[in-house]
């Protein structure tokens, strides 16, 4: 077939496009949502002193903190759904979360005690944070792929990262509400960690399930 | 020439294409034509220069993107520019061509004279090496059916309802899913 032949075909009928499915696409990342949010409900278990921990700084700071990289992270999944949208200076805007806390971090480390040091860091549930964080992003990360697959990104490799970081940040608020941890360092690195491993997932599959 | 020129131009191609894209999209079926007529032209002219040791599979890559633009038609935010968003889906579709010949070997076939002297790519020749027209037969029926009636028979979509007992909605979703498949097609060849 030449190509005023393919012109033809594609022209001819009706050239008003099918609406994009958003009401399918935002059902599916509240599925995801959800099931996460359930999955630390029923296996890890909400806080039991959760409204003490609510009055606490300390439990706000660690909470605005990932739900700021959340809130980047799904502007910046929106952008690279579609092509041709710029997307560097939203990219950009990662780093201020990311410097905010490591400021504080710093800091709660210069004054601690030296021996108290170690316990800012490490807290208790360094083993297992960045995987817990990880796991609960899962059906969130499985959501985003799948919208973004409605969608049409032409940077498959970029695309794949964002959708994992945006997964691990708004799983890691899912997990807020369970973790016990929340001394700036602690948090600075054990969590950053934990949306790093689907980040680095979503970098190495994207150009493979992206695919349209 | 002038850059300021260069730039008057691109933007001037910017804005004719733009209003073009956006009646087509309102329902104007002549105007659709036009845009990807010209969107066409522009889409050899871009992929020629990346793939000048190629000459003959410019206008599959022309076709592929022409088809990949139709189908992701929606995704164009009216508030953004149309050139970025269609250079970024023909670069796509160019890297994603040149990974899938990259794994095939094929872009070690060296090309000796011969095939530079009967390259069809010079002149206008729009012939591409791959027939669309294959592929489309190979698409489930109901799909294959609902293209072939709205756009090569040039039934409304009123009639293709009628003749294939669907709603017209479904025949809409039909024509849509099914050139999505050829797309889905092309990428696997």
């Amino acid at each position: 077939m030449n190509t005023d032949d393919l012109i033809t075909l594609l022209a001819n009928g009706d050239a008003r496009p099918p609406a994009i499915p958003t009401r399918r696409i935002l059902a599916l990342l509240a599925v995801g949502i959800l099931v996460s949010f359930a999955l630390m409900a029923l296996l890890l278990g909400v806080r039991n002193n959760l409204l003490q921990v609510f009055a606490l700084p300390a439990f706000w700071m660690k909470f605005l903190f990932v739900l700021a990289l959340a809130c980047i992270g799904w502007r910046l999944t929106a952008r690279l759904s579609l092509p041709g949208r710029r997307s560097a200076a939203i990219a950009a805007l990662l780093a201020a979360p990311l410097a905010i806390i490591w400021s504080i971090a710093a800091l709660s480390l210069l004054q601690a005690d030296p021996l108290e040091r170690g316990e800012l860091f490490w807290g208790s549930t360094w083993r297992v944070c960045p995987f817990l964080i990880a796991g609960l992003s899962l059906p969130i990360f499985i959501a985003v792929l799948r919208a973004m697959r409605e969608l049409a990104p032409t940077r498959l490799r970029l695309a794949g990262a964002t959708a994992g970081l945006t997964a691990g940040a708004t799983a890691a608020a899912v997990y807020c509400l369970h973790c016990p941890e929340m001394a700036a360092p602690f948090v600075g690195f054990w969590y950053v960690l934990g949306m790093l491993i689907p980040t680095a997932v979503g970098a190495l599959i994207g150009p493979r399930v992206l695919r349209w | 020439m002038d850059k300021a020129d260069n730039r008057n131009r691109v933007d001037d191609v910017e804005t004719r294409l733009r209003a073009l894209l956006l009646q087509g999209m309102a329902g104007d079926d002549a105007a659709y034509r036009q845009f990807l007529q010209a969107t066409a032209a522009h889409l050899r002219a871009f992929l020629r220069r990346r793939l000048s040791g190629w000459p003959d599979e410019v206008e599959d890559l022309v076709q592929e993107s022409l088809l990949a633009i139709h189908n992701q038609r929606a995704t164009y935010d009216a508030d953004a520019p149309l050139t970025a968003w269609m250079v970024a889906i023909a670069k796509y579709k160019l890297i994603d061509w040149l990974r899938r010949h990259a794994r095939q070997g094929a872009l070690n076939d060296p090309l000796d004279d011969e095939n530079e002297l009967f390259s069809t790519a010079d002149g206008d020749a729009r012939d591409a090496r791959r027939d669309l027209r294959k592929l489309l037969e190979l698409l489930p029926e109901q799909q294959r059916a609902a293209i072939f009636h709205t756009k090569v028979d040039g039934w409304s979509v009123k009639e293709t309802a009628a003749a294939l007992k669907m709603s017209e909605a479904s025949v809409k979703v039909a024509v849509h899913r099914g050139l999505k498949a050829l797309a889905a097609k092309l990428r696997k060849e």
